[in-house]
């Protein structure tokens, strides 16, 4: 075991967990905005990495730069499961709120399932490709431009949260809906809003990993459990938080991997989940 | 509160409405007779799917409608029931009948080990833990290469039917009478619970945990209760199944489709309520099972659309589940004798 095998695997640590901070981001706007867990993030991932697969294997668009498209497709997909289906439960109990996530989350999937079967797919020569070597690390091309995307997206959206005033009308919604309201800003608009923003989010990061990533209907199973520990470890309704949370996440998938055993990497981030969660219930960076 | 505890008391069973208490007690004859009409192994296929379905929602229904916690990974107790069970079996020779006790055992030992550090949590924090750790049951038995890994068990087959060891190979028809008794005894049992001094307290502590403290009742404590409960209401399901279908392995038994079915089950029939699994069952199961036969070519995922879309449509517009359409005072206790 060299440094050298070490710093890859910080390398690559850090590049995965870019993209998990990006995913997070999305859930956690959402959550943050109206308390509800989507459920189905794993599978509006599934959905973007297909987005951007089909855009380029029916037009020959290259993945880099169908992620406008994918990004509109994703915010328009967000609005549609506002509309048809949040909008009901918003004043509904947790239990049903999460059934219904839950249950979004099997209908994607298996409507997926059964029209492109699960046959795992990748997109075949993207633009992006190879690797470089800086010192002795190699580092993938898609990769890294993905996580440098992810990272530059991230901040775009922390710069629109924090900064424009609809950004700063979707806070106001976040932290007292009724206020807001009587303050003439439309709680039910913000929502949409916020989903379209949350789910573009996960479009940036599911066009990027399209470069590089198997295609599949289940792929999104994993990244939103790594999504779902990331929003609880930076804190529920914390984008900041995502950043770090989705860092750690990696680091300790790939470290752990690397230093005990691969096909035990779950289990590794269910044990910082749990350590985080009950020693600090709030998160890192949480307000709740 | 209080009142209705003692009016509950005060009502055994034979005083409910005769007309409920005869509805049921035909029905309960009714499913004992059915086999002898000379049913197919189908419809006693069929049949024994819905029990078995209704006793896993109703272990859910324990936990999650009771005592008002999510648990999205409860087929990790259905996997460990039916490994425990299993690999007593074939390692030892202990015939299921008390090998299923093993599992039972398993389970509540696993419930309290995860319990404890997890039911502090609450709310979509507990339910991510447990979508995890159903997960993490799944990746350990994939391997676990004591019991197989990835390849899972093959139960020892005798080489003809035999009640000690649970085989029967001629015909389904005993494995129909031991999960209908199962799912009787499971039903009494859980609705007993429901009228008791604990099922009360338990209700309480979901419907709102910060009064409940403020009378005495350790939330904590009572959560754990009900996950062990209902760990041990699901344990001998898997039991059950793995003798029923005589192999094993982790992608069975321990798939996420397990934790998901049992919740779609009792949030269509009725979610904290009693009757909610068997209706749920009795609806979802068939359905499944059908789409198997008429879709099956097609990747059997049709049945998880159906699932998906009526989960979402009884969230919108039944949260309560299908049972709310009965009126209530037919199930529940009724006054005039």
């Amino acid at each position: 075991m060299t440094s050298e095998i070490i710093l890859q695997a910080i390398v690559t640590g850090l590049m995965m967990g870019l993209i998990y901070a990006l995913i997070a981001a999305g859930l956690s706007l959402i959550f943050g905005l109206m308390e509800i867990v989507n459920f189905a993030h794993g599978e509006h991932l599934m959905l973007s990495m297909f987005s951007s697969f089909w855009l380029w294997s029916l037009f020959g668009l290259d993945p880099l730069f169908s992620i406008p498209i994918t990004i509109l497709l994703m915010a328009f997909c967000g609005i549609i499961t506002h509309y048809f289906l949040i909008r009901y439960i918003l004043k509904a109990k947790m239990l049903i709120q999460i059934c219904a996530t839950f249950g979004l989350s099997i209908f994607i999937r298996s409507i997926a399932q059964l029209l492109w079967t699960p046959d795992f797919r990748n997109v075949d020569k993207p633009l992006l490709e190879g690797r470089i070597e800086i010192g002795s690390v190699f580092i993938g091309q898609p990769q890294l431009y993905a996580s440098l995307v992810c990272l530059v997206a991230f901040f775009g959206l922390y710069w629109f949260v924090t900064k424009t005033e609809t950004g700063l009308a979707l806070q106001a919604t976040a932290q007292d809906r009724h206020a807001a309201e009587i303050l003439g800003i439309p709680s039910n608009k913000m929502f949409a809003i916020g989903w379209a923003i949350g789910l573009g989010c996960v479009g940036v990061a599911g066009g990027m990993m399209a470069n590089y990533f198997f295609i599949f209907t289940d792929v999104g199973i994993n990244f939103a459990l790594f999504a779902f520990v990331a929003v609880a470890l930076g804190g529920f309704g914390s984008i900041i938080g995502c950043l770090y949370a989705g860092i750690i996440i990696g680091l300790v998938e790939s470290l752990g991997g690397l230093l005990i055993d691969p096909s035990f990497k779950l289990l590794y981030v269910f044990v910082i989940y749990l350590l985080v969660v009950i020693y600090k219930p709030q998160g890192l960076f949480g307000r709740y | 509160m209080d009142s209705k505890l003692a009016i509950a008391k005060s009502e055994p069973i034979w005083n409910t409405n005769n007309k409920v208490i005869s509805i049921i007690a035909g029905l309960i004859i009714l499913l004992f007779a059915l086999p002898l009409f000379g049913m197919n192994s189908f419809y006693l296929h069929l049949f024994i799917m819905i029990f078995m379905h209704a006793v896993m929602a109703q272990s859910w229904n324990v936990i999650a409608g009771f005592s008002g916690q999510i648990s999205l990974g409860h087929g990790a107790f259905f996997g460990i029931g039916a490994y425990a069970t299993s690999f007593f079996y074939m390692e030892y020779g202990i015939t299921p009948w008390i090998s299923i006790f093993f599992g039972m055992f398993v389970s509540a030992i696993f419930a309290v080990l995860i319990g404890i550090p997890m039911l502090r949590l609450s709310g979509h924090y507990f339910a991510i833990a447990t979508l995890l750790i159903g997960i993490s049951f799944q990746v350990v038995f994939q391997r676990w290469d004591l019991v197989g890994a990835a390849s899972g068990l093959w139960v020892t087959m005798t080489p003809e039917d035999s009640w000690l060891a649970l085989q029967f190979h001629s015909s389904k028809a005993p494995y129909y009478y031991v999960f209908l008794v199962f799912f009787l005894i499971t039903f009494f049992l859980v609705w007993l619970l429901s009228r008791s001094k604990l099922g009360y307290r338990l209700r309480a502590v979901r419907d709102d945990p910060q009064a409940a403290l403020s009378l005495c009742i350790n939330v904590s404590n009572y959560k754990i209760i009900a996950y062990v409960i209902s760990a041990m209401i699901m344990a001998p399901m898997g039991s059950l199944f793995a003798q029923y279908i005589l192999i094993i392995d982790p992608d069975r038994v321990f798939n996420i489709e397990i934790s998901i079915i049992v919740l779609l089950i009792t949030v269509l029939g009725g979610i904290g309520n009693v009757w909610g699994p068997i209706i749920g069952a009795a609806i979802l199961v068939p359905i499944s099972e059908y789409s198997r036969i008429y879709l099956g070519g097609t990747g059997g995922a049709v049945d998880l659309i159906l699932y998906g879309l009526i989960l979402m449509i009884i969230c919108i517009f039944r949260p309560n589940g299908l049972i709310s359409f009965i009126p209530k005072n037919i199930l529940e206790r009724n006054k005039q004798r």
